[in-house]
């Protein structure tokens, strides 16, 4: 197994490693900072579907030759369009509208993208190929983190009462349609970001796991999100350097770095983790 | 004065109400009473324009859309996620979003109002729990000390004295009263009958539509809530054996 002092003297050598280091550091932040959003407005499952719902957009995208942030997002929006229009014009509930949206983006996706290109490029989106990043894609997932942070810091009062108390937000006027639709759009960025460290499959992972371990560590919002992003962040240091020295592929090393995580969080977290609770029962028995 | 015009509101194609017209008053806590279904929650809700529903509600002339910052809504406490990641302090601290507008933090005249909210019902020493952390009825006054920071001309609030304890229905109803002493405009969705001639300057009696409003002396009879209820109630509400 390759010592963690080769792999520092590997990443001060090979560009290719710094640019996977740095784009997986970013895309931990984001959806950090984006997941503890979805799952506290219990939208798991619509994180699930957006970043699913992109892949036919990306197959447009390549096969006209523009920008895929723009394909993807398109398509996420269009997904997210749908799913609320079939959930509020029929008796079926909004998971159900989701299962039958995202399924059928993704199964479109799949055939575009299987008739656009080779199987190999097929499964690094699927799966991800962060090692594969190149100067473009650094710059572009830059811009969105950097979107990302100033829409949640110049929104954040508005993302933080529609997330806890809706009827609240739209009592005193608030457009909470714009909010739910602005925050859609930037999860499409984020899943486009992440398209190449963890992939189509397992962004949703690293939307919900990290927001969940920080969501077991602290009661405020602020410390969520900075939590949520560092775990993020942490996981895919971490995954990277398991999937470089292990050579498995980045993206289920990630998500598996997070998950060993959230599984310590679990157990060990203050306020709510198992170990806690044990203390509250014996305290009770005492 | 809140003017309710021809309002109506159906959900799934069935009316809970059809035209209802009412005015509430300046100055007077107003009870909405009747039976479970007879659409006082929705009356609240389609007022607020929180449901489909056709027909208006102004306050003083204007359309309750242009000056929803006048109007201070306590809703129902059980659609809400209480492990949610917020402070008492900060929910008491969102009722200054409003006004605030987009973009805009909350500074220091904001924190001084929500402060100040806490101290009037008694909650300061709880302002950095976590909401999940309070009783019902602690709970239940975190969001009357919001409805306080919005400094609305009209406040209505939703079954507020559900399942808390006396202590805080006994505050939270002084605060009422300051409210209606300050000439505010205050309407209660209610449901405990026994405490309505206590509680109340006025009743709204509901049963999809409206059965009467007035003054509570005049309006609270035997007569009308057996309308409502569509039972004769008199042994239970008015001390009389039934059908005497």
């Amino acid at each position: 197994m390759t010592s963690i002092v080769e792999f520092l003297h590997a990443l001060g050598h090979y560009n290719f490693l710094q640019s996977a280091l740095m784009a997986a550091i970013m895309v931990g932040i984001m959806s950090g900072i984006i997941g503890s959003f979805i799952i506290l407005r219990g939208m798991s499952l619509m994180g699930d579907a957006i970043s699913h719902s992109v892949l036919p957009g990306v197959a447009v995208a390549y096969m006209l030759g523009v920008n895929l942030m723009i394909g993807a997002t398109t398509f996420g929006v269009i997904a997210a369009l749908l799913i609320g229009f079939v959930a509020s014009n029929s008796k079926l509930k909004n998971d159900t509208a989701i299962g039958i949206v995202f399924s059928a983006f993704f199964a479109l996706g799949f055939i575009l993208i299987s008739m656009a290109e080779s199987s190999t490029n097929l499964h690094h989106i699927l799966f991800g190929n962060v090692l594969a990043v190149s100067d473009s894609d650094l710059l572009s997932t830059f811009v969105v983190l950097a979107i990302v942070i100033v829409f949640v810091f110049a929104l954040f009062k508005e993302l933080q009462i529609t997330s806890f108390d809706e009827v609240f937000a739209k009592s005193y006027g608030l457009n909470t349609s714009i909010i739910h639709y602005g925050l859609m759009i930037i999860l499409t960025l984020v899943t486009v970001s992440a398209l190449q460290t963890v992939g189509i499959i397992l962004i949703v992972a690293m939307l919900i796991t990290p927001a969940a371990t920080a969501f077991l560590w602290t009661n405020r919002l602020v410390y969520m999100l900075f939590v949520s992003s560092g775990v993020g962040a942490v996981a895919s240091i971490v995954g990277l350097y398991l999937s470089y020295t292990m050579n498995w592929a980045s993206g289920p090393a990630i998500v598996l770095v997070a998950a060993i995580i959230f599984l310590i969080s679990f157990v060990i977290a203050p306020k709510q983790g198992i170990l806690a609770k044990l203390g509250v029962k014996n305290v009770k028995k005492a | 004065m809140l003017q309710i015009n021809d309002l109506t509101v159906a959900y799934s194609n069935v009316p809970v109400f059809t035209d209802l017209s009412v005015n509430f008053s300046p100055g007077k806590i107003t009870g909405i009473i009747g039976p479970n279904g007879a659409g006082k929650s929705t009356l609240i809700k389609g007022t607020l324009g929180l449901v489909r529903r056709s027909g208006n509600a102004t306050l003083n002339g204007t359309a309750i859309n242009r000056v929803r910052q006048k109007i201070a809504y306590v809703e129902q406490r059980a659609a809400l996620d209480l492990t949610f990641p917020i402070s008492v302090f900060e929910v008491v601290l969102t009722g200054t979003y409003g006004k605030l507008g987009l973009f805009k933090s909350p500074g220091r005249k904001e924190k001084e109002l929500a402060t100040d909210a806490l101290k009037q019902v008694n909650l300061s020493e709880f302002k950095n729990r976590q909401i999940g952390e309070l009783s019902g009825g602690q709970l239940q006054r975190v969001f009357v000390a919001r409805a306080i920071v919005q400094q609305a001309d009209v406040v209505i609030l939703d079954e507020p004295f559900v399942g808390i304890d006396m202590k805080s229905e006994e505050e939270i109803m002084n605060v009422l009263r300051g409210w209606r002493d300050a000439g505010k405009t205050i309407i209660v969705v209610h449901h405990d009958l026994n405490k309505v001639a206590a509680y109340f300057d006025e009743l709204l009696i509901m049963n999809h539509g409206v059965i009467d409003h007035g003054p509570v002396a005049t309006v609270y009879t035997q007569e009308n809530m057996a309308r409502a209820f569509s039972a004769d109630l008199s042994a239970v509400l008015f001390n009389k054996r039934a059908g005497a």
